[in-house]
C-alpha cells in the first residue's frame, strides 16, 4: 500500500501548501538577514572610519556577481513560466542554468576571498572585516542550499514530476538575489 | 500545479513566450539599473556630490529589489496572509534599528557615557598602564555615580573586548 500527502492546498489560505512554506521560510530570513544588514548599518554610522576599509573591496567583481545573480533569477523564473506551460525538460535545463549561474557566482567570490585574505584582510582584522566576511558568507551558504535543492526539484521536473516545486525554488532564489541587491551597496559602493 | 492571475502561461504556448519576453524586459531594466548603481557612485565621488552617491547606490537598490518581487516573485498577486508576513518580517527588523540604535549611535544615555572607552581605551590602554585606578576613575565618575573604586578598570577591558574595530 502506497501513501500520498494529502495537505497539498490549504483552503483558508487558499494557496498550495508549498508556497506557503517557501513565503514562511522568507520571513525568518529577512529576520536573519535583516538583523545582520541592520546591525551593520547602525555600526557603519557610527564608524565612518570603515569607509577606509570598505574602499579594498573589488566593487568591479561585486558588479559582476550582481549581474550573474540578476542573470540566474531570469533563468529561473523563465524556468517557472515553463513548468506553468506543462513543459518539464525545459524548466529542468533552465533551472540547470541557474544552478550555473550560482556556481559561477561563487567561483567569484571565492576569487575575490582568496585576494582580501592574501592581503592581510580576514575576518578578525576589524568591524567592517567581521562584517563583510559574515554578511557574504551567511549569504554565499543560501547560494549553495539553493543551488542543492534546485538540482534536486530540476531532476525531478526533467521527469515532468511536482513542477509545482519549480516555483518553490524559485521564489527561494529570487530572494537570495534581492538579498545581494542589498549587500552590494552596503559592502562595496559605501566608501 | 498552481497560477498567479499574472504568472505566465495560463495555455497557449504564444501566450507563454510573451510572458517570456516580459521577464527578458525586466532583466534588461535591472541590468541599466546595476550599470547605474556601477557608473552613478564613481561620478558622485569625482564631484563630491554626497546625495548623488546615495541615491544611485541605494535608491536604485530599492528599484532593483522592487522590481525582483514583484515581477520575478509574484508578491503583488500572492495571498494577502503572505503581504502580512512580509511586513512582519520587515517591521521586527525596523523595531531591532529602534531598539539598538541609541546605544551605537548617542555619545551618553542615562547611567553611561560612551566616550569613556569606545574607541579610545582600546586603542591606548591607559586604565591599565598610564593610569591606574585613577585615570579609570576619571572616566567611570561621569557615567556611573554608583560605581566603585575597583570596578571601572575591568569595565573599560570588556568596553575594549567588545568594540574592538
Amino acid at each position: 500500500m502506497t501513501t500520498r500527502t494529502i495537505a497539498t492546498q490549504r483552503s483558508a489560505m487558499g494557496m498550495p501548501t508549498g508556497r506557503l512554506a517557501i513565503w514562511w521560510v522568507l520571513m525568518s530570513e529577512i529576520v536573519i538577514f535583516g538583523g545582520i544588514l541592520v546591525s551593520y548599518i547602525l555600526h557603519r554610522i557610527a564608524h565612518p572610519e570603515w569607509g577606509e576599509q570598505a574602499a579594498y573591496t573589488n566593487v568591479h567583481l561585486g558588479a559582476t556577481n550582481t549581474l550573474v545573480l540578476l542573470s540566474s533569477s531570469l533563468s529561473a523564473v523563465l524556468a517557472h513560466a515553463a513548468a506553468e506551460r506543462g513543459d518539464g525538460k525545459r524548466a529542468a535545463f533552465l533551472l540547470r542554468l541557474t544552478i550555473l549561474g550560482g556556481l559561477m557566482f561563487l567561483i567569484i567570490k571565492s576569487f575575490e576571498w582568496t585576494h582580501e585574505i592574501q592581503e592581510g584582510f580576514t575576518l578578525q582584522s576589524g568591524g567592517f572585516w567581521s562584517y563583510y566576511y559574515t554578511a557574504a558568507g551567511v549569504h554565499a551558504f543560501h547560494v549553495i542550499a539553493g543551488m542543492c535543492i534546485m538540482a534536486w526539484v530540476a531532476s525531478t521536473a526533467a521527469k515532468n514530476q511536482d513542477l509545482h516545486r519549480v516555483e518553490n525554488v524559485g521564489i527561494y532564489w529570487h530572494f537570495v538575489d534581492l538579498v545581494w541587491i542589498f549587500l552590494f551597496p552596503l559592502l562595496y559602493i559605501a566608501k | 500545479m498552481t497560477t498567479h492571475p499574472q504568472a505566465p502561461g495560463h495555455g497557449t504556448a504564444a501566450h507563454g513566450e510573451s510572458h517570456e519576453a516580459h521577464y527578458v524586459r525586466i532583466w534588461a531594466i535591472l541590468v541599466v539599473l546595476l550599470l547605474v548603481s556601477y557608473f552613478g557612485p564613481m561620478v558622485a565621488t569625482k564631484l563630491g556630490w554626497h546625495w548623488l552617491l546615495l541615491t544611485t547606490a541605494f535608491g536604485v537598490a530599492v528599484i532593483k529589489a522592487y522590481m525582483v518581487a514583484k515581477n520575478f516573485m509574484h508578491i503583488n498577486v500572492e495571498n494577502r496572509i503572505i503581504h502580512f508576513m512580509m511586513i512582519t518580517g520587515v517591521a521586527l527588523m525596523v523595531l531591532l534599528y529602534g531598539a539598538i540604535a541609541p546605544d551605537i549611535q548617542k555619545g551618553t544615555g542615562q547611567n553611561w557615557e560612551k566616550d569613556a572607552g569606545f574607541h579610545h581605551s582600546f586603542t591606548t590602554s591607559k586604565p591599565h598602564h598610564a593610569g591606574g585606578h585613577e585615570a579609570a576613575d576619571e572616566h567611570a565618575a561621569p557615567a556611573d555615580e554608583h560605581a566603585t573604586p575597583a570596578a571601572p578598570a575591568p569595565a573599560a577591558s570588556e568596553s575594549t573586548g567588545a568594540s574592538g574595530h
